[in-house]
């Protein structure tokens, strides 16, 4: 059976390509680094895949906030073809940098799934500088199809600085409701919840299940000796990341 | 008309040197007479843009005239000895006769290269900004990250840069402001930019940094050091490169602006308040644009279009296109120099070190891919010009030639000039103070050393994760913050096979003998790597000298000292130097008083490894209770420079000095101990000694700690508990054994001096015996821990 194929987007800026494109070849895929100039100038197909992933990085360097130029030209020169290829089945997934793009373009939370306007943001850390850290992170019953049969609890690391996802009341309470809420840290006292995200909001999706959005980093725990603790503690060979890759190329196989 | 020509053909040589002065060229007066003649035997003066890369070219930080040089030496009021070139009779030297198989290019390229596995070859560089972070932190450590990653980018045909190490020396960050020399800023500040330079320059680029070191001295105020270094993986087959005459010059990346003007001259002058004023010394970095820049290189080599490379850095075009036009001549047009605004001489075009650049030679016929690979992801890329066969350097610029140079005398026209050094061992007062029979408050008082304490606040400001690959990272333990003794990173996502990399400082013992500081810092970068299982027969070292100004004998004598023991040890330890560099004239002079700060000579030693399995690595958290502890080596009565000695305000003289041959024996024992899987945490023993490095082993494992100083194995004179505790002599190292494996760890370590000194509790006491079996230090992990992250709880 051939295997389903992964558009890696980057851009200028986008840094974790590598580890991203590996994570999901060891999940079964075939993958392939795409540049956004590629798509635009229609060089690359999106339906030609079955998952794209924006990888995190600081996209255009992150200039006027995190994510906002890459989203921008998501939202507005290729907002059609991912509605098209997200309502086709396909996948989409963001973390850190790929995260905030997803939600400074709109295409995360969205509540319903023809809305494209920006619902939430992610904001500076109250700690109000960048930090790598390892976190705990509770999973919610959710949508998400990157998740079937995950652990409840995962531990990955987080690397920002504008990882504090707000929202108003309303829109966090539909999210609760509509089963959008896909991870959260584990307390809502620093350092456990790295950035004061309300809710201890770590990750999101769609309500399609099909978009997810994340801050912390699965492509950064695909084996034990990621694991910061590896050398003192018995482990699984497996890391707690690897599993979202799976369950995504699973999903459209 | 663009250019001006400079007149010196009649100059006096008081003129010639004003010339040199006014222009900011840091020409001394035998090089200006050089390029005088040069010009009267042509017949013409120079133009700006001649005398301007003459200036760049010859500048001691393109072409280390102290290190090449002769240098008549005294030392100890014995006879004067001539030694000629100080990088080439010592560390060059140690190099080629180990002459290790693994080195793949050594002192040649813009990094070291050494193997790593069948198909890929390691490249490592570490450089200083020190100028430039003086005068503007946040800008000038910034451009140093950016500069040395495109150190790695431009060795060989480009390395991808994987790993950034960072060692930063600053003032006291509480020094009181009444006593900050005129025209500084506070070292807290200049800490705090620089950190967040170097953070935001790394972080943007995607590479991790996960290896460094933060040193403070009261010395450092006008010169902060700031050492920037970074390591990149290459095929094996991408290493060799040669420009092939008829290529066309190609500059991509950034933009060029007047930024960054005489930056490679101005590294040669001392400072002070009016350091600022020179002009936009100090260069203006963005990250992306490098990424850019090194996403489509590295595409680019892949597909073999082009054959050199060399990235623009100190003396912007002007170096580069010189040095790779070298062997053959270069014919330039400037015109063609995509400006980021109107207005620039032609000079300053040539000169700029706008960053993000690098200069590649391509083949004609490989052009148009070339440029189609950069247009496709938006980089900018010009032709400038092509290699010729002329042996010239030919500047056009808007229609008139504005330099026409002899590459020969560019290259090799610098007189060579001997410069005088005297050493003479200085002997600081007796240390005379209360020695407290209970040393739990000492402990306490070094582990919050600012040189000690915790830089937790910085290391996580750093991405350290990225690239995916850190196994070892710089903090670890049962919370994830006890102190790494190094990195472990995997370059091959699938492979086991890691890169270490460790580092290696102590200027306080410089203060007594630089020869003993550089040994030190030879064994403790080795030893770092050693502690978390790097093989000890692949250490390849980089020495990087900040000092002085070494026209003053004084400061050049002890250069030559710490010269002298990189050869003698790194020949014994048989770990070759693979590169290095040299930051000169780290002066400061208070215009106010007059007084004249000079740093305390700094030898950053660099030590990159491989270990085949990392599988076999370890980290220095103690791991179970019940677990015995050892000490290997031995223990002298060496507390001169220590920092049990510096909190009592004294020096003292009786500095710790390497034993290389024991050393060596120690080192490859405990390194097939780690191999055979024998060791269950290991830690350095360096600042703070035994009392230090146990103590951090406890509190990063979460465990007490029992030991008795009595069985520390020491020379016969060493009986006190304080130099016990807090003697930093070398070769030393404190590990953990499960008792299962004590027979066979002893059998392994045959031959060499070592001593069960305790064991790994359950609990959180802290406790230690003194030599009269009565206990000196009672407390508890969580104290000391408190004690070593309270200094910069930021």
């Amino acid at each position: 059976m051939a295997k389903p194929k992964v558009l890696i987007l980057r851009t200028a800026g986008t840094n974790c390509d590598y580890e991203t494109d590996y994570a999901f070849q060891l999940a079964g895929a075939q993958t392939s680094l795409i540049h956004i100039n590629q798509l635009i100038n229609n060089q690359v197909a999106l339906s030609d895949h079955s998952i794209m992933a924006i990888p995190g990085g600081f996209s255009y360097g992150d200039d006027i906030a995190a994510g906002i130029l890459l989203a921008n030209e998501l939202k507005f020169k290729l907002i059609e073809k991912i509605i098209e290829f997200v309502d086709k089945g396909g996948l989409i997934l963001g973390i850190c940098n790929g995260f905030q793009v997803l939600v400074r373009s709109g295409l995360l939370p969205r509540i319903t799934p023809h809305q494209t306007n920006q619902q939430a943001t992610l904001a500076m850390n109250t700690s109000t500088k960048f930090e790598c850290r390892w976190v705990n992170l509770q999973m919610d019953k959710n949508l998400s199809v990157f998740t079937n049969g995950l652990k409840n609890n995962l531990y990955l690391p987080i690397a920002h600085a504008e990882g504090r996802f707000i929202a108003s009341d309303k829109i966090l309470d539909q999210l609760e409701a509509n089963g959008q809420i896909v991870f959260r840290y584990t307390t809502p006292d620093y350092p456990q919840n790295p950035n004061g995200s309300h809710r201890n909001i770590a990750g999101v999706c769609d309500s399609t299940g099909r978009i997810l959005g994340m801050m912390p980093h699965p492509e950064r725990y695909l084996v034990r000796y990621n694991h910061p603790r590896w050398t003192r503690e018995h482990l699984p060979e497996e890391g707690d990341g690897l599993a979202i890759f799976r369950n995504a190329v699973d999903y459209v196989t | 008309m663009n250019f001006k020509r400079i007149p010196i053909q009649n100059a006096n040589n008081a003129e010639l040197l004003r010339i040199s002065q006014e222009g900011l060229l840091s020409l001394n007066l035998a090089e200006m007479q050089a390029i005088q003649s040069h010009f009267s035997g042509i017949g013409r003066d120079p133009t700006d843009v001649e005398i301007e890369t003459l200036a760049q070219t010859w500048s001691e930080h393109c072409v280390h005239k102290t290190f090449r040089g002769l240098i008549e030496y005294i030392e100890d009021d014995k006879q004067p000895i001539i030694i000629n070139g100080l990088l080439k009779t010592t560390i060059i030297q140690v190099t080629e006769e180990l002459n290790k198989s693994w080195c793949v290019s050594v002192f040649e390229d813009n990094a070291g290269i050494i193997e790593f596995d069948d198909t890929h070859n390691i490249v490592f560089k570490v450089e200083t900004h020190n100028h430039p972070s003086a005068i503007e932190p946040y800008g000038g450590a910034g451009t140093g990250i950016g500069g040395v990653i495109r150190d790695s980018l431009g060795t060989g045909l480009g390395a991808k840069p994987i790993l950034n190490t960072n060692v930063f020396c600053f003032g006291l960050p509480n020094l009181n402001y009444n006593q900050l020399p005129k025209g500084v800023l506070h070292p807290k500040r200049v800490f705090k930019g620089v950190v967040s330079g170097v953070r935001d320059y790394g972080n943007r680029m995607g590479i991790p940094t996960a290896n460094g070191a933060i040193l403070f001295d009261y010395r450092y105020t006008g010169n902060p050091l700031v050492y920037c270094g970074n390591v990149g993986i290459i095929p094996a087959n991408r290493c060799q490169k040669k420009v092939v005459h008829g290529d066309a010059i190609v500059v991509i990346g950034g933009k060029t602006g007047r930024d960054g003007i005489h930056g490679a001259t101005f590294s040669s002058l001392e400072l002070d308040d009016s350091s600022e004023n020179l002009g936009s010394i100090v260069q203006i970095g963005n990250p992306i644009v490098e990424k850019k820049v090194t996403d489509v290189l590295i595409q680019a080599r892949d597909l073999n279009l082009y054959n050199c490379i060399t990235d623009c850095g100190a003396g912007g075009l002007s170096s580069a296109i010189g040095e790779m036009g070298a062997d053959f001549g270069a014919e330039v047009y400037l015109d063609d120099v995509s400006l980021k605004y109107e207005g620039l001489a032609p000079w300053e075009i040539w000169l700029s070190e706008a960053q993000e650049r690098m200069v590649v030679s391509v083949s004609q016929h490989n052009i148009d891919p070339f440029l189609e690979i950069c247009r496709s992801e938006s980089v900018e890329a010009t032709i400038l010009g092509k290699f010729t066969d002329t042996q010239k350097l030919q500047i056009h610029y808007q229609n008139q030639i504005v330099a026409d140079l002899s590459m020969d005398f560019l290259h090799h026209g610098i007189p060579r000039i001997t410069k005088q050094a005297v050493w003479k061992k200085p002997i600081h007062p007796t240390p005379n103070f209360k020695r407290s029979k209970d040393l739990t408050g000492t402990l306490h008082k070094i582990l919050a050393c600012p040189n000690v304490a915790s830089k937790e606040w910085v290391i996580r400001q750093y991405d350290h994760e990225v690239q995916g690959g850190m196994v070892v990272k710089p903090l670890v333990g049962i919370e994830n913050d006890g102190p790494s003794d190094a990195c472990i990173t995997l370059p091959i996502l699938g492979s086991k096979k890691g890169i270490v990399v460790a580092n290696g400082i102590n200027p306080l013992f410089g203060d007594i003998d630089p020869y003993h500081m550089a040994a030190s810092a030879i064994d403790e970068a080795i030893r770092n790597v050693i502690a978390v299982g790097g093989r000890f027969d692949r250490i390849a070292l980089l020495d990087n000298f900040s000092w002085g100004n070494p026209d003053k004998p004084d400061r050049l004598g002890g250069l030559v000292r710490a010269a002298q023991a990189c050869y003698d040890i790194a020949l014994t330890y048989g770990t070759p130097f693979i590169s290095g560099k040299d930051s000169l004239y780290n002066e400061y002079r208070d215009t106010s008083t007059g007084e004249q700060l000079a740093i305390p000579g700094t030898l950053l030693i660099s030590a990159i490894s491989v270990i085949d399995d990392v599988d076999k690595a370890i980290t220095m958290d103690t791991k179970l209770a019940g677990n015995l502890i050892y000490v290997i080596g031995q223990t002298y009565d060496e507390i001169g420079g220590s920092h049990y000695t510096a909190i009592h305000n004294f020096v003292g003289n009786s500095v710790p000095v390497v034993r290389p041959k024991t050393g060596k024996q120690i080192i490859q024992s405990l390194n097939h101990a780690i191999d055979h899987r024998l060791i269950r945490s290991c830690h350095d023993c360096s600042e703070g000694g035994i009392g230090v490095a146990c103590a951090e082993m406890a509190f990063a494992g979460g465990f007490g700690m029992d030991l008795d100083l009595s069985n520390v194995p020491r020379s016969n004179q060493t009986n006190a508990d304080d130099v016990i505790m807090f003697s930093e002599s070398n070769s030393r190292f404190i590990v953990e054994i499960s008792p299962e494996n004590q027979t066979e760890f002893e059998n392994e370590l045959n031959g060499v001096v070592f001593n069960k000194i305790g064991q790994v509790t359950e609990g959180n006491t802290f406790l230690v015996k003194g030599v009269a079996g009565d206990k000196i230090v009672d407390t508890t992990i969580d104290q000391l821990k408190a004690s070593w992250q309270g200094t910069f709880n930021w």
